[in-house]
């Protein structure tokens, strides 16, 4: 077990150090950098004041010193500063982690609640008019854009109720957050419950027609306790790999439901932060997500064994 | 008899009460924090730095200028100068000196009084003579006349010419030309602004929102009637209006609101108060002249026959935008070429058809027809209100023979490649602060300015932009810029496509805001803005 866990950490340092490199190269590939941003709010460019101000940022070394300066920086848990606001970029990305946490932990919350329960329904009463329903609604699920689905609910809220879902202002308690995150949570979770509804029934169709659980129906075992007791349980396993996935994905799909909603999370500023080219800010904060999304499929390898006994992480 | 008498009385009485009320209504109430969602998060407070509106409308109410556009008339010109900081201006004999006599006892927000040191300093930072530096100066063509600024004691400051300037005085009225304090480095004016307007600065925060608020200590007493501002950046257009719709915000983002956009709003917020107006930010071609095949002034004059701006018009803007040359047109414009004047220059004639004869004509001279198209790209901004005229350009040169492909260009390197000359054609949009020819004529046309992208340079022109700029009476000025105007097209320095409209919304209960009708950038102090909630 130990050893498994030193591979598993010697294996993501070694993709997170990859990622940086990426990351870094990347963002220099593209064409245009803060300064030529800048400039183009000015409307000109000086060329000797834009070399001043890259000589300034450090933008004229080479690319290898600057690479090797923003993980030294990381090291030394000096994140940098960002170019557009000029203030550290940890006080830029900070406040904004918990926004987008909270957002995207609704989400998945919103998706495994619909998605697994819907699912194993479907299941169960597979080939029934509840099961085409359910089958169209994750069809449609998965088809969808977030983008106009949100745009969709923002119209129906306007034209409806005369207000609108999108945040404007920091919330001051629990009730104005749930409100605040509880419409863009569905949204995007939408797209995820329906993939984990589409998946759960397979997956319970699958287990479902196993000779266990005709065991268990045969020594009279009720309908409730073999759905879920045995079957569930049994069908999880690609249902939890889809959920460590999924939340790699989540990020996609919160830079369109931030955007839609206005809500000032990481997502929204990243893609913000590319436009302008604010290298500091955006590689910081692919290493975050890059950091979580590993950590996430860490902690799926390790549920496997939770749910599976036959599965052991062993010598 | 009496009786119904009694009720005319009465009824006479119920109108006049009826007609009184609107009038107290109209008192100013104190009080309120204006909402405005803003477009995009801009990229510093520094009025100095930028060329954006986006800068201008959330800061311009933390600062003051020497002299300002009366913030209740729609037309900026000479007249509608009013003192700020200063209490007086006078010129001397001979022109070269504007001193202004400035107000005493007026502080910073950091509570350090303003004195003429400041103006100097401004000026010095603008005109690169200080030690500490604008990271930009793109307005620095603006002082190009300016020898120097002298203070004499706190309460003067005069400012030397090289040479007569009358409307060098519109340029200090912008919402460019705020006046910023000696003792606070320009990093900080970037990021945290110190000025002597009626809102201090409260917050910044990147991509979320913008916050100011009332500067209780403001010198002319009784002003702002708002306690802030509050401006949350969202820049996805559609939460935007669908926000403004749903009463989250008082007021759109000045002159963003495009004409579909607005019939939303009319529709699905019948009691908002909507203003089309033109916004002085023209969509124009750019001409790489210095080479092949551009470099034949013939070719570039067959593209500037070739255009059906009224096509533009309508399809682009369902007819809310104005034919001009480079000055934008009367009615709101107070430079431009009148109607008949323009429509006698290349290309603006109203018969189409005949205009795209007479392209094709110089086209077939230079060895195209139908049997020979010139092929090119049409460069321009990946972004809709860049690109969607380019497309149309691109169709309209069918008829001439040419064949253009679009070539967008990521935003953010759009300068750098205008700057660079690296198009042969590009579609540009070019938004003039002040409605004079001296900002624009010295601004995009005159040899080595930053913001010429053509580089276009005419020596003889340049010659008439310094006599229109000295010359005092109105109307013979007047003739002059036209005679300017008649060169740039006929050189096809940059064919001016159209003059958008663009529309403002704000709920009744938003008092005493005015759109300005020749610039979108002058017109934020906001202090006389109230609120009757």
């Amino acid at each position: 077990m130990v050893s498994y866990f030193v591979r598993r950490l010697t294996l993501m340092l070694v993709t997170l150090f990859g990622i940086s490199i990426i990351i870094f190269l990347l963002l220099r590939v593209v064409p245009g950098n803060i300064v030529d941003i800048l400039f183009d709010s000015a409307g000109m460019v000086n060329p000797a004041e834009k070399a001043k101000i890259e000589r300034e940022l450090g933008l004229d070394r080479p690319i290898p010193v600057q690479y090797l300066s923003w993980i030294g920086g990381i090291a030394r848990g000096d994140l940098g500063y960002s170019y557009v606001s000029e203030k550290p970029a940890i006080e830029e990305i900070a406040p904004r982690i918990p926004v987008t946490a909270k957002l995207a932990l609704m989400a998945l919350i919103f998706s495994i609640a619909i998605g697994i329960p819907l699912g194993v329904i479907s299941a169960v009463k597979q080939n029934s008019g509840v099961d085409y329903f359910l089958r169209v609604l994750s069809l449609t699920g998965l088809s969808v854009p977030a983008f106009w689905l949100g745009l969709l609910i923002l119209m129906v809220f306007v034209a409806r109720f005369g207000t609108i879902p999108i945040y404007t202002e920091p919330t001051k308690n629990l009730w104005e957050e749930l409100l605040l995150y509880t419409v863009p949570a569905a949204a995007v979770g939408f797209r995820s419950s329906a993939l984990i509804m589409r998946l759960t029934r397979s997956s319970m169709l699958e287990v479902l027609r196993q000779d266990f659980i005709r065991t268990a129906r045969a020594k009279g075992a009720s309908a409730r306790s073999v759905n879920y007791n045995h079957a569930l349980r049994n069908a999880l396993l690609p249902v939890v790999t889809i959920v460590g996935i999924e939340a790699a994905f989540l990020i996609g799909g919160l830079i369109v439901t931030e955007t839609v909603f206005n809500i000032p999370g990481v997502a929204r500023f990243l893609v913000e932060a590319i436009r302008t080219r604010d290298y500091p800010i955006v590689q910081n904060l692919v290493m975050f997500i890059a950091i979580v999304v590993v950590a996430v499929n860490f902690f799926v390898d390790l549920a496997y064994a939770a749910l599976d006994p036959r599965i052991k992480y062993a010598e | 008899m009496r009786h119904r008498r009694s009720l005319g009385i009465l009824g006479l009485a119920f109108a006049g009460a009826l007609l009184a009320a609107p009038v107290q209504a109209e008192e100013p109430k104190h009080g309120g924090i204006l909402r405005i969602y803003h477009r995009d998060s801009p990229a510093s407070a520094s009025i100095l730095e930028e060329s954006t509106f986006s800068t201008n409308i959330p800061f311009m109410g933390v600062y003051n200028n020497l002299v300002l556009y009366d913030q209740r008339k729609p037309q900026n010109s000479i007249d509608t100068i009013v003192p700020e900081l200063a209490e007086s201006w006078s010129l001397n004999d001979d022109k070269t000196k504007l001193t202004f006599k400035l107000r005493s006892g007026v502080k910073w927000h950091d509570g350090k009084p303003f004195t003429a040191a400041d103006v100097k300093c401004t000026f010095d930072l603008l005109m690169g003579k200080s030690k500490d530096k604008l990271r930009k100066n793109p307005r620095e063509t603006w002082y190009n006349n300016v020898a120097d600024v002298t203070t004499n004691g706190d309460n003067e400051a005069t400012f030397n010419l090289k040479r007569p300037q009358p409307s060098f005085i519109a340029l200090l009225a912008s919402g460019y030309s705020p006046i910023y304090p000696c003792h606070v480095s320009t990093r900080d004016m970037r990021v945290k602004p110190i000025g002597t307007g009626p809102f201090k600065f409260v917050e910044f925060k990147q991509n979320e929102s913008i916050k100011i608020a009332r500067n209780p200590d403001y010198w002319k007493k009784g002003f702002p009637y708002l306690d802030g501002i509050e401006f949350t950046i969202i820049p996805n257009r559609s939460t935007a209006i669908l926000a403004f719709i749903a009463g989250k915000f008082d007021m759109t983002f000045p002159t963003e609101v495009t004409i579909p956009l607005l019939k939303d709003i009319r529709t699905q917020a019948p009691d908002a108060i909507c203003k089309v107006a033109p916004i002085n930010v023209s969509t124009n071609i750019i001409v790489n002249r210095d080479v092949a095949p551009f470099d034949n002034a013939d070719l570039r004059l067959a593209v500037a026959y070739a255009l059906d701006r009224k096509a533009f018009i309508d399809i682009l803007a369902e007819g809310h935008a104005d034919i001009g040359a480079s000055m934008l047109p009367p009615p709101e414009g107070v430079w431009g070429m009148p109607p008949d004047l323009l429509a006698t220059l290349p290309g603006y004639g109203p018969d189409v058809k005949a205009n795209r004869a007479k392209a094709r004509e110089i086209m077939e001279k230079l060895g195209y027809g139908p049997q020979k198209h010139l092929a090119l790209k049409v460069s321009t901004r990946n972004i809709a209100t860049y690109r969607d005229p380019a497309v149309i350009l691109i169709d309209q040169l069918k008829d001439i023979y040419i064949d253009a492909e679009l070539d967008p260009v990521e935003t953010s390197v759009w300068h750098a490649k205008a700057s660079r000359k690296d198009y042969i054609l590009g579609l540009n949009l070019t938004g003039n602060a002040v409605d004079d020819p001296d900002q624009n004529f010295y601004e995009n046309y005159a040899c080595g300015s930053e913001r010429n992208f053509t580089g276009y340079c005419n020596k003889e022109l340049d010659a008439l932009f310094d006599k229109q700029s000295q010359e005092t009476n109105v109307e013979a000025r007047k003739k002059l810029v036209w005679e300017v105007e008649k060169k740039l097209v006929e050189d096809v320095a940059r064919p001016i496509i159209m003059h958008p409209r663009q529309g403002t919304c704000w709920r009744p209960t938003v008092k005493n805001y005015t759109v300005m009708v020749n610039s979108s950038y002058n017109g934020y102090r906001f202090e006389d803005v109230w609120l009757d909630k």
